[in-house]
């Protein structure tokens, strides 16, 4: 790593100018987490100014029984497994109730697992349910690793499955089970799900279906720093093409209770580096994401000072990370969000699916 | 770099290391910007420290919780007929020493206790002789300047007396607790059976004279406003330019779960730990180390805290009491190992050292 090619990404840094990969990789050399941090800040405020972004939402796993058995996974069991569980229509239909009672509930977030014999009609039922049961709620569903189970369940192409489901009232995708999008890095910590062309294509096709997504990464494990690195470039491309990218998230891993348990969980230094140079080369995507569970509130609240404007949402009970040994709390207040918001001197703002600000109540959650 | 004016003149005053008043001080608790804050702290560091982060193969050794004192803010200390009231023998002392010095990095002890209502200063003296004599390699880091006023108050010693014999009995180094906040107004209402902060200053000066190194610390986040943190900053400041005695500074931001004060009291964020080491570093421009103390920050803050201008980890401890009775959620005690990993993974160079600073081993690569 020369100096100069180091200096010359410090000044595009300063500037706000687009990075490449060469440039990314002597910044993660150069480790200045302060200045990748006040770089990032000002990136972010070119974004959205002070705003910090939160939502009103509720996540629900519908079954951890997965045929895909990934070895960075916490949470799937095989069939018969105890511990496994499926939520049928009457539990949904439980949750929805409850959820009904949450006033300006924004979303509903449903992620789960490959189950060996549900059919996609069971999924596309349950977006049904919830369509009917919350009409002004939008449904955030199903990672492309999901979907592309369902076109492979089915025999429907990508598009035909997301055309039916968008029918059915999803409104966007959460876009997880990116991982890092190398084929070698997932052939090692997952090798029997979506490739990295079909979690591309997937995406692409959501996007021009006017289905908008999240994009993410899962870092901290086997992939190398080129490859952690190159992954966001390759959203980047993406965005560029498609345009249909809301927010970034990265997920550090936990590598409690999964096939890699033999890994430490990286250190919130690198946390932190992650955050600021995924908002730097992100420089077409409008949000960054600081997903309290996975980081604990006190780094996500930190978080913000190093390029993110979002901190996910209230959430209810979340079932994957904690699987996975995350020891934060399963939600939050929205008093609280805002308090800590607040706190980090920015101004917090309650939002729908798309960022749209709503109205903010004056209640507190339970 | 700073996006406003506002700061500007304070960043050219740190560029060009001027000191920095108490008005600048209380303007730099203001600022929004904790990206800009810990890169000025970091640059602080950069030219007055290097790469170089200390840290220590250590063991604590609270030899009693019996005390006294009833500071509002501590859950350590008991009545002696509570449940839970400990006094070390001498032999308990040495068996937990013996059970870390099982570890063959193991370099020094660090030893603080409560005002045990019974105990004369003979007892203290006794335990850390006791210590010296079975382990005279080790290094010996102990007792605050609210122990050793009290010491002197139960002997009829003066501190200098009191000091001088803890000397002979092996002490090296004076932790750096029990300066909470240097106010008068802070301590009547906090903690108001112990030293003053005359009594606290005076043990500092007068073992800085005899040639003994102290630590310096700060305990915030409690009823303390932002105006007394850097007024106590400067307390400690104007100490050290008398002295120069003062080998790192500690923040200690208050654990308010199982304390008297944890029913009104919120704990700090992590936006205000790091903010306030940064401060630290900034405005004690005479202090050559500041510590980021992993017990009471937890990890991930700690490590963070290595980029707003700490240089200082702490050390491996063992097993700590003080702070764990507080709630404190951190691990009781850090392999020398992961110390390093934490230290490494900041691009920084780890290097263990005894309690006054002299490095033992490095791992530049």
């Amino acid at each position: 790593m020369t100096k100069e090619l180091i200096l010359q990404a410090r000044e595009k840094a300063n500037a706000s100018l687009r990075l490449n990969l060469q440039e990314a990789l002597a910044l993660y050399e150069d480790n200045d987490l302060l200045f990748l941090a006040d770089c990032a800040r000002r990136m972010k405020e070119k974004k959205s100014g002070r705003q910090v972004f939160y939502n009103v939402n509720k996540h629900i796993n519908l079954t951890n029984i997965c045929t895909s058995g990934c070895p960075l996974c916490a949470f799937q069991k095989k069939e018969g497994e105890p511990g496994g569980f499926v939520l049928e229509e009457t539990d949904i239909a439980k949750i929805l109730e409850e959820a009904k009672s949450t006033r300006n509930l924004g979303e509903i977030h449903i992620v789960s697992a490959l189950h060996p014999d549900k059919p996609f009609e069971y999924y596309l039922n349950v977006v049904k349910q919830v369509r009917q049961a919350l009409p002004q709620v939008d449904i955030k569903a199903f990672t492309p690793v999901e979907i592309v189970h369902f076109s492979q369940m089915t025999g429907k192409s990508i598009k035909e499955v997301l055309e039916i489901l968008q029918k059915a009232g999803l409104s966007s995708l959460p876009g997880g089970g990116a991982e890092i999008l190398s084929d070698r890095v997932r052939e090692i910590i997952c090798p029997k799900k979506a490739t990295t062309a079909q979690w591309i294509e997937t995406i692409k096709t959501a996007h021009k279906l006017g289905i908008r997504t999240n994009c993410t990464m899962m870092y901290g494990h086997i992939e190398t720093i080129e490859e952690r690195l190159q992954h966001l470039f390759t959203l980047r491309d993406i965005q560029d093409e498609t345009g249909g990218f809301q927010a970034f998230v990265s997920f550090p891993f936990h590598p409690a209770n999964t096939g890699l348990d033999y890994l430490k969980r990286v250190g919130s230094w690198e946390d932190m580096k992650m955050m600021a140079l995924s908002r730097l080369i992100l420089d077409n995507v409008d949000h960054i994401k600081a997903f309290w569970i996975m980081l604990t509130m006190p780094i996500a609240q930190l978080a913000l000072g190093f390029g993110a404007d979002d901190l996910d949402g209230t959430i209810g009970e979340e079932k994957i990370i904690h699987a996975a040994g995350a020891n934060t709390g399963r939600g939050i207040t929205r008093s609280k969000l805002r308090q800590l918001i607040t706190e980090a001197g920015f101004e917090p703002v309650e939002r729908d699916t798309f960022y749209h600000p709503v109205e903010a109540g004056e209640e507190v959650f339970k | 770099m700073y996006s406003s004016e506002e700061y500007k003149e304070i960043e050219k005053k740190i560029f060009a290391g001027e000191r920095l008043s108490r008005e600048d001080g209380i303007k730099l608790f203001a600022c929004k910007d904790i990206a800009w804050l810990g890169n000025m702290a970091d640059y602080v560091r950069q030219q007055k420290c290097g790469d170089i982060v200390y840290y220590n193969v250590n063991c604590h050794v609270n030899l009693t919780n019996i005390c006294t004192s009833k500071c509002k803010f501590c859950a350590f200390g008991r009545d002696k007929d509570d449940k839970g009231a400990y006094a070390m023998e001498v032999e308990d002392a040495l068996a937990l020493v013996r059970d870390a010095s099982k570890d063959p990095n193991l370099a020094g002890l660090h030893v603080v206790s409560g005002l045990h209502s019974d105990w004369s200063f003979e007892d203290y003296l006794q335990r850390l002789q006791a210590l010296h004599d079975e382990f005279p390699n080790l290094y010996l880091k102990g007792f605050t300047g609210v122990e050793i006023t009290h010491f002197a108050k139960i002997s009829g010693l003066s501190v200098e007396q009191v000091l001088r014999k803890l000397q002979q009995a092996g002490l090296q180094a004076i932790a750096g607790g029990g300066a909470e906040i240097l106010s008068d107004r802070v301590r009547n209402e906090l903690c108001p059976n112990k030293a003053t902060a005359a009594q606290w200053l005076e043990v500092s000066r007068t073992a800085h004279k005899l040639g003994i190194k102290t630590n310096a610390s700060m305990l915030y986040g409690h009823i303390e406003t932002l105006e007394e943190r850097v007024d106590h900053l400067l307390t400690l400041r104007d100490l050290q330019d008398e002295t120069g005695g003062i080998q790192t500074f500690i923040c200690f931001p208050f654990l308010p779960k199982h304390t008297e004060l944890g029913k009104t009291v919120q704990q700090t964020s992590m936006w205000d730990d790091l903010r306030t080491i940064a401060i630290s570093r900034l405005m004690l421009d005479n202090i050559t180390n500041i510590k980021a103390y992993w017990v009471m920050l937890t990890v991930p803050v700690a490590q963070i805290a290595l980029g707003f201008g700490a240089n200082d980890i702490d050390g491996t401890i063992h097993k700590e009491t003080i702070l764990h009775d507080a709630g404190a959620s951190s691990p009781t005690a850090l392999s020398e190992d992961n110390i390093i990993k934490i230290i490494r993974e900041a691009g920084r160079i780890p290097a263990a050292c005894d309690c006054n600073f002299n490095i033992l081993r490095t791992f530049a690569d």
